[in-house]
């Protein structure tokens, strides 16, 4: 294993890291916050250490899936370990572990939290709390990558490991011009978030908050009562469509920038995703309908939270625990489906579920011809069936995490509904579950052993369970 | 540039590899997804499956906006149709690999109507290549520059070398116009300066005009070895006929083995002057009948790396001149190196190299100040030749004050079709061909020579 090289680029990161924070502080001492102190703390340590081993001369360039896999996985982990450090110098959040949670949420773009009263945080922990968000959604190494000479051209490895969905492909030849096209198109989304915003009224600051949340699909606010604080059918429309275009894969954007609608319109996974989307609005507002004012208010309400957690954001503008069973039930079905695959949201994937549904479809035709041959396609291409099956094994891995989790969890002796919407929601990435976990509820309850299982299940379903789970794999380090 | 390769055997991955390492954008077609899964593993490129003559998959890989199209699939069929396609569909400049003795030759009265830019042949310039080094037999490799008005000759020192333990000041003071550019020694390559003393086991890189080339070599006594007058050739496939054609052309006798009958048949047919003896070229019998140890070179060109290498052992042992051995694989050349192999030729590399060449000339034309790059010493070194413009900032300076970089040398200036050895006098004017030999990788232009 080429260690010197997964150290440098460690170090690489761990400096960004550095750099990325001054911005809250910059707010920090704007503003006369008294958390300049644990910024500035913080930044020295990570200069210290990455000053200590970015100057590391790795002996070779070459980079294998293994060195990809461990590069990811251990710097998400450092990233939270050492971005936690901000709440817990300041002492707005005493204890290292909550804090360490309130990051790895934030970094997994999952937005639970364990603050009751989140509006007492100042505002540059606020805006670093939102920021990990931001950062979190495209992936930080593809930031490395797109801000990095081309330095080796075996980073696809890398790329694969930290973009979620079944199948990573570059948009154009150069990885480097990949990251950089990708980080062009989030940024310039987030802006014209914003800009959607500030025209309904919103202050800037908020306005910030609020896009960083939707755009890295993670719903951490800067209010207790989440979107709902403002309560303007304007600003919940606005959020409602940026959710979901942040929720479609980002290749569409690059085939649209490229003239090519066509294509981009006709793509099988944004189809079912939008029907998805309406079936699952069109159910809930019937089904809320008796209990809200009228129909606009129960699909403006319905088409918010639908669009919400499909996206694993995990905003909110009602508290959906007082919803019917039946449109609960919808929404934990989408915690399960997630986005689109290379989009900046958790969950299995639409794309995934379409192929597992096809196979399934498949497997019935064969019992009634055994001799069928079929192949199985997705957006016009014939998938070979190791990728097929690549697909099941993922889906299966993902199901056995969350039954392991909540076994974990329910140790704290909380109802089941909690228990295992908390985990589920944790490893898509949502942020509320339903139960004690719901929009209004957070996290602040669990013991401190759940909160590090269940940051590791954020860990888990943000990097799409291999590269970490293989970070406890014997077979990594056995050298026979 | 925009390049697409379509087929990523050995040659489109050894082209995506040297191409996209210069800074190109490469996209690869090729219809099997487990080939394309290397490339997409292990270098910067786009990978797309699909038919290379299926118009779809070709926009697909942005054919319409490539400035070169590189066919290099197995079949020389599907490389023209390829390239006719990719020049229907908006490609600039195409490539198509033609092995096929036949259509290559017809192809150089369609190649306007195709509208190919250049045509490569592997074993053609594998032939080439080893009728080189047969006629050049002191040198391991030979390449040129400036039109071939300057050489660049590898060569291997031996225990007994006369330039054994001399520093390369020595040389200057005896008068000889040569200049070693750069000496490989275990692993390490150094460009040397005048203290440098060369050891046995050295493999140097001499820069010279063929001229003085065969002066130095006369001087020195390298040139021991009497001309090469007959070659055995193992293995009768197109490497081999073209090398037959070039040997004959020469005047060297030619003996080849083929072990099939009907090819022996094709080979006796062709060549009248050739003698062609069909046997297993393997066979230890055989190669003693037909005089393995009286022949002055040896090249084993069969279809089979491992039996290529074990056999040129066996005639290198039986102390035959020059050996030259066909190798396709070249994954482990250390392990070869240390066999006393030194003669590897490489087909589908030499043309990689050639289509390199052709991309920088390509490019030249589009700002950049390259004429051409040759890789030297298993490509840690590299040799380029620099057009000068007005914008060298190190114009008229006597070279004694120019601060270059380290490990970097100016081999040669040609100023007005006339070489000079620089010497820390000499200045570089604008106009000037300039050749800089170096170990530091993706110079891009002139100045980039400068500290």
């Amino acid at each position: 294993m080429n260690s010197k090289l997964i150290f440098k680029m460690l170090g690489v990161v761990l400096a960004i890291e550095a750099a990325l924070m001054l911005l809250p502080l910059g707010i920090a001492l704007s503003i006369g916050d008294d958390t300049v102190a644990a910024f500035v703390l913080t930044i020295l340590l990570l200069a210290a250490l990455s000053a200590a081993l970015i100057p590391i001369r790795p002996k070779s360039q070459s980079m294998y899936a293994r060195e990809g896999f461990l590069i990811v996985s251990l710097s998400w982990v450092l990233l939270s370990l050492f971005g936690a450090l901000p709440f817990y110098v300041s002492g707005y959040i005493p204890s290292y572990i909550d804090a360490l949670f309130e990051t790895v949420s934030g970094f997994t773009t999952t937005g639970s939290s364990i603050l009751s009263n989140v509006e007492a945080l100042p505002n540059s922990l606020l805006f670093w709390r939102s920021f990990t968000h931001w950062i979190g959604g495209m992936g930080i190494l593809v930031f490395v990558m797109a801000i990095l000479p081309a330095s080796n051209e075996r980073s696809m490895h890398v790329m694969r490991a930290e973009v979620p969905g079944p199948s990573v492909g570059k948009l154009v030849p150069k990885l480097r011009s990949t990251a950089t096209l990708l980080y062009a198109i989030y940024f310039l989304l987030t802006v014209v978030h914003v800009i959607f915003l500030l025209f309904g009224g919103m202050s800037l600051f908020d306005s910030l908050i609020t896009a960083f949340g939707s755009a890295g699909t993670g719903g951490f606010s800067n209010k207790n009562s989440s979107i709902g604080y403002f309560d303007s059918a304007y600003i919940d429309g606005v959020v409602t469509v940026f959710m979901l275009l942040f929720g479609i894969n980002f290749n569409l954007y690059f085939l649209m920038l490229t003239r090519n609608f066509r294509q981009a319109l006709r793509s099988e996974e944004l189809r079912w995703y939008l029907i998805i989307v309406l079936a699952s609005i069109g159910l809930i507002t019937l089904n809320i309908l008796p209990q809200e004012r009228s129909l606009s208010h129960a699909f403006r309400l319905a088409s918010f939270q639908v669009a919400s957690i499909i996206t694993t954001t995990g905003y909110a503008t009602t508290d959906f625990n007082l919803w019917p069973l039946y449109s609960k039930m919808i929404l934990i079905a989408l915690m399960f489906i997630g986005a689109c695959g290379g989009s900046t949201g958790g969950g299995i994937k639409v794309s995934r579920v379409i192929v597992m549904l096809k196979r399934v479809k498949r497997e019935l035709i064969k019992l009634v011809h055994p001799r069928t041959v079929r192949v199985i396609r997705l957006e016009g291409k014939a998938l070979e069936s190791e990728q097929v099956n690549g697909i099941f094994t993922f889906a299966i891995t993902y199901l056995l995490i969350i039954v392991a989790a909540c076994l974990a969890v329910s140790l704290d002796g909380f109802d089941f509904e909690t228990t295992f919407t908390s985990v589920l929601s944790c490893m898509s990435n949502i942020g509320p579950g339903t139960g004690l976990v719901g929009p209004m509820g957070n996290f602040g309850g669990f013991s401190g052993f759940s909160k590090l299982v269940l940051s590791l299940v954020m860990l888990l379903g943000r990097l799409e369970i291999y590269p970490l789970l293989l970070c406890f794999a014997p077979v990594l380090y056995r050298k026979k | 540039m925009n390049i697409v390769i379509v087929g990523d055997g050995k040659m489109g991955f050894a082209l995506a590899q040297n191409l996209s390492k210069e800074g190109h954008d490469i996209m690869i077609v090729d219809s099997n997804p487990n080939a394309l899964r290397n490339a997409s593993n292990l270098l910067d490129v786009g990978c797309i499956p699909g038919n290379g003559i299926s118009s779809e998959v070709l926009m697909e890989a942005g054919v319409n906006a490539a400035d070169l199209l590189i066919a290099v699939t197995s079949k020389d069929e599907i490389n023209i149709i390829c390239c006719l396609i990719a020049r229907k569909l908006g490609a600039r400049h195409t490539i198509a690999r033609v092995r096929d003795p036949q259509y290559a030759q017809n192809l150089s009265i369609l190649r306007e109507d195709l509208g190919l830019s250049m045509q490569v042949n592997p074993e053609l310039e594998a032939a080439t290549e080893i009728s080189r080094i047969i006629r050049f037999p002191s040198a391991q490799k030979v390449e040129f520059f400036a039109r071939g008005k300057v050489e660049v000759v590898e060569i291997r020192l031996s225990g007994d070398s006369p330039l054994k333990g001399q520093a390369l000041r020595n040389f200057k003071a005896k008068g000889m116009k040569v200049l070693i550019c750069a000496v490989q020694r275990g692993e390490e390559v150094v460009i040397p300066d005048g203290d440098f003393v060369l050891q046995a086991g050295d493999i140097i890189s001499i820069t010279a005009s063929p001229k003085d080339i065969t002066a130095f070599f006369k001087a020195t006594g390298l040139m021991l070895q009497r001309k090469i007058r007959s070659v055995m050739i193992v293995g009768g496939g197109r490497t081999s006929y073209y090398l037959t054609r070039l040997l004959l052309d020469a005047d060297i006798q030619v003996k080849i083995i083929e072990m099939n009958r009907d090819r022996c048949k094709e080979l006796a047919d062709a060549f009248p002057k050739a003698m062609i003896i069909y046997g297993d070229g393997s066979d230890r019998e055989t190669l003693h009948e037909e005089n393995i140890d009286d022949t002055d070179a040896f090249a084993a060109l069969t279809g089979l790396d491992e039996e290529n290498v074990v056999i040129s052992m066996y005639a290198l042992m039986r102390k035959v001149g020059k050996v030259i051995t066909k190798v396709n694989h070249i994954g482990f050349s250390e392990v070869l190196e240390k066999t006393g192999i030194d003669c590897v030729i490489t087909p589908h590399l030499i043309s990689t190299h050639q289509i390199v060449r052709y991309v920088r000339a390509m490019q030249n034309s589009l700002g950049s100040h390259v004429e051409s790059l040759t890789r030297m010493v298993n490509g840690q070194v590299e040799a380029l030749e620099f057009r000068v413009r007005d914008t060298f900032r190190g114009l008229n300076i006597p070279l004694r004050d120019v601060h270059l970089k380290k490990n970097l040398l100016i081999a040669s200036i040609i100023r007005n079709g006339r070489l000079i050895y620089p010497h820390g006098n000499d200045a570089i004017h604008a106009g000037d061909s300039v050749i800089v030999v170096t170990t530091i990788a993706g110079l891009e232009e002139l100045n980039d020579i400068l500290a």
